[in-house]
């Protein structure tokens, strides 16, 4: 098992301008070998195997897990009780809706907007516009996720002392509106990378194009669509299956609502936590981990196969 | 040389010299404590009391008091995945009904196993009285030494009461009297919430504790049949989801934000402090610890303003054995940790720290009902009242390795019909069917 990343490194034979050995090489790659298998292969076909017994950190079945087969995926697809909030379904199909609206509307449509917009403003705009925007995304988790908390606070909070202010009533928005809050939390979170990203595959089209559409008289909303949108296409295409996989993964909403109330921001990423770190149900969690590994893998295959096209073109 | 220089140099010495006497044996105690905070008393106790006795006693060992500031179920998770890798403080705070899960997990182990046969001799065993001594034990051993037991009421605004015209001897002999008197009290004032009965995930054991139990027993059942099975479809469970809906969809009787919010429990108390709350169930935790003067959620005036009445059970005769009214007890105690390194020593601390010195000052910080005998409760009225009334009528938790899983199936239950989302049937299918998941469905039963 650990030789296999070493192995797998000279493979096209094209020309071996090593300096070292390819002994010595392996001896050096040996360490690092070592460390990717005993905390990435390890734990990955550890999490399977477990996925099959039915163990739990409290009770009986801490000690003496069994070997349960498939049940416990059988379990997360029961049709009886697949769609049921708190379940795996209503989970997989919110956090759906979740990457839909945050993620693929949300973040690549606002980060599109705005660095289409930066792109004729004057430097410093720009430059302020960026600050703030790339600010969001690269404070912490924790932090952002208390400011947010005590910004949308019904009695205390800073949006309802504005909305009062403006003789608007307060609202308490992490109550009756949770799932909106996460979408909006994400998409103000992750506009900056979608942002930066089509910045500077803007930057990247020569200026004279644009220069040549002014003079034929082309409206802002023509170049960008007829020059701007089809030479950054696989950008684009990029862009958004990067921030699909990060918004299915997302944790942080959690730090918001705690996947409540009544299990209704519980994006799949909460209930995995939830099963296996709350409910202390391994086996489940684990089952549910693999299935989240899967659909990683599926997004991750499809970026993979782009990338390569990209290349052979 | 300033404090932080000396600091350092002696941390390097310690270091350096890690035979040095002085440093010879660290403890760790961890309770769900902070002085000013949740607990107060206790954190202040073992930081003023207890930790400087024992080391004058013990001059190598050096203790170290965790305050630990979350809530129970965060404690919970965080002992139980430290115990399962071998880390965690060497002696904590634990709730008694945890106990059997956490056994079976092998995440604790008996004392004796722990400290060696010398527990066994403790003379503090025989002083414990009859009903304590089995909130520590599972399966004939003892897995920590109890504190206390308490009892649940509902604990009652006596100046809103009397506002709203209700006598100063007022006891409900059933929900509906316990509702009416809500009602009443809504009327005069509609922006209130005079009924507490926790409910919610956020909440944890105190949702199953305080609110369901205390409801569920009032319908002549409990979470389990005499046979140890678990009730997961019946009237009772029903009547006692729709207690709930009726005090917070229907009639608005009750705060329902309190038991979605994270912080929702100590919403509620800040409700009944504020007198948006007349009517809160609750344990005499609440009025040993929460509402006396100089803490958070002080009530002002509380010798006046603040009282007591039964539960009622749902019609009277209608409770669990019969009974008129009804109430539920647990206990908490302190536990070593099985893998601690110095086992001795940890069983050395937590048997000090339970002997009748050091209870009796914990007695003068806060009193409370003790588990040993040979401690006497200090003059305080409400605890003899409550005690003397209560426990004849007292119900315990299933010591089944499986409760813990199962309360939170109905913290989720509660919530569901709290929060609306469910009707009461839809909430109790939801939890038959996580319950079989958890026990199987050889140790379920159905009543209707």
């Amino acid at each position: 098992m650990t030789t296999q990343p070493i192995t797998t490194a000279p493979k096209r034979k094209v020309r071996n301008f090593a300096l070292l050995s390819n002994r010595a090489g392996a001896a050096f790659l040996t360490p690092a070998g070592i460390l990717v298998a005993v905390f990435v292969i390890f734990p990955f076909f550890w999490v399977i195997f477990v996925s099959f017994t039915n163990r739990t950190l409290l009770g009986r079945t801490a000690l003496n897990p069994e070997f349960v087969g498939l049940a416990n995926y059988l379990a997360l697809f029961d049709p009886n009780i697949f769609f049921q909030r708190g379940q795996f379904g209503f989970s997989l199909i919110l956090t759906t809706q979740f990457v839909i609206a945050s993620a693929l509307i949300g973040q690549a449509l606002l980060g599109l907007l705005l660095a289409w917009l930066i792109q004729t403003v004057p430097a410093w705009v720009k430059r302020l516009t960026e600050t703030f925007v790339i600010a969001a995304w690269i404070l912490p988790e924790v932090v952002i996720g208390f400011a947010w908390f005590a910004f949308l606070d019904r009695d205390a909070g800073t949006l309802n002392m504005m909305l009062n202010a403006i003789g608007l009533p307060s609202g308490d928005f992490l109550l009756e509106s949770p799932f909106w809050v996460i979408v909006v939390f994400n998409t103000w979170r992750g506009a900056a990378f979608s942002m930066m990203l089509f910045n500077s595959a803007f930057s990247s089209i020569p200026p004279s194009y644009f220069q040549a559409a002014d003079v034929a008289g082309a409206s802002s909303w023509q170049k960008f669509r007829d020059i701007a949108v089809p030479l950054i296409r696989g950008h684009i295409v990029t862009n958004l299956i990067l921030i699909t996989m990060w918004t299915f993964n997302t944790f942080t909403p959690f730090l918001l609502t705690n996947g409540g109330p009544s299990y209704r921001t519980e994006l799949v990423s909460i209930y995995n936590y939830r099963v296996a770190f709350q409910d202390f149900q391994f086996g489940k969690g684990a089952a549910v981990g693999v299935i989240m590994m899967l659909i990683n893998l599926a997004f991750a295959l499809v970026y993979l196969s782009l990338g390569r096209k990209k290349k052979v073109r | 040389m300033s404090n932080r220089l000396r600091s350092l140099a002696l941390g390097l010495v310690g270091a350096t010299a890690v035979a040095l006497p002085a440093f010879a044996v660290d403890l760790n105690v961890t309770c769900r404590c902070v002085i000013g905070g949740v607990n107060s008393a206790t954190a202040q106790w073992i930081e003023e009391s207890v930790i400087p006795a024992f080391e004058a006693a013990h001059p190598d060992v050096n203790v170290v008091l965790n305050q630990f500031g979350g809530e129970d179920a965060q404690l919970t998770q965080q002992l139980a995945l430290d115990f399962s890798t071998g880390a965690g403080p060497d002696v904590t705070a634990f709730d008694g009904f945890l106990i059997p899960s956490f056994v079976e997990g092998g995440l604790l182990k008996s004392l004796d196993e722990v400290a060696g046969a010398e527990v066994n001799d403790w003379s503090g065993w025989a002083a414990l009285s009859e009903g304590s001594r089995a909130l520590m034990l599972y399966e004939g051993k003892y897995y920590g030494i109890p504190l206390g037991t308490d009892v649940r009421m509902v604990h009652t605004r006596k100046d809103i009461l009397a506002e709203a015209g209700i006598a100063a001897d007022w006891q409900p002999t059933s929900w509906e009297e316990l509702l009416d008197a809500a009602r009443a009290i809504k009327a005069i004032k509609p922006d209130s919430f005079p009924l507490q009965i926790n409910a919610g995930v956020a909440m944890g054991e105190a949702t199953t504790m305080q609110g369901y139990w205390l409801a569920l027993l009032g319908t002549g059942e409990a979470v389990t049949d005499e046979n140890g099975k678990f009730i997961v479809a019946s009237q009772g469970i029903l009547d006692t989801l729709n207690l709930y809906k009726t005090v917070y969809v229907d009639e608005k009787l009750g705060d329902q934000r309190a038991q979605l919010l994270a912080d929702g429990r100590n919403r509620s108390f800040a409700n009944f402090r504020d007198g948006v709350t007349a009517l809160l169930l609750e344990g005499d935790y609440f009025y040993r610890s929460v509402t006396p003067e100089g803490s958070e959620f002080a009530v002002a005036n509380r010798d006046q303003v603040q009282g007591w009445v039964k539960m009622p059970a749902k019609e009277p005769g209608a409770g669990i054995r019969g009974q008129d009214f009804v109430t539920i007890s647990g206990g908490t105690g302190f536990v070593l940790n099985p893998a601690t390194d110095t086992p001795k020593e940890a069983w050395a601390f937590l048997s000090f720290m339970n002997e009748p010195a050091q209870l009796e000052a914990f007695q003068a910080i806060q009193p409370r009902i003790t588990a040993r005998t040979d401690v006497a409760i200090p003059n305080s009225p409400f605890l003899t009242e409550t005690s003397q009334t209560l426990l004849p009528l007292t119900t315990a938790r299933p010591n089944d390795p499986s409760y813990n899983a199962v309360s939170s199936e109905i913290q989720r239950m509660t919530e569901a019909v709290v929060s609306g989302e469910l009707s009461p049937e839809e909430a109790m299918a939801q939890y038959k069917s996580a319950v079989t998941a958890i026990v199987g469905a050889d140790n379920t039963v159905s009543l209707l």
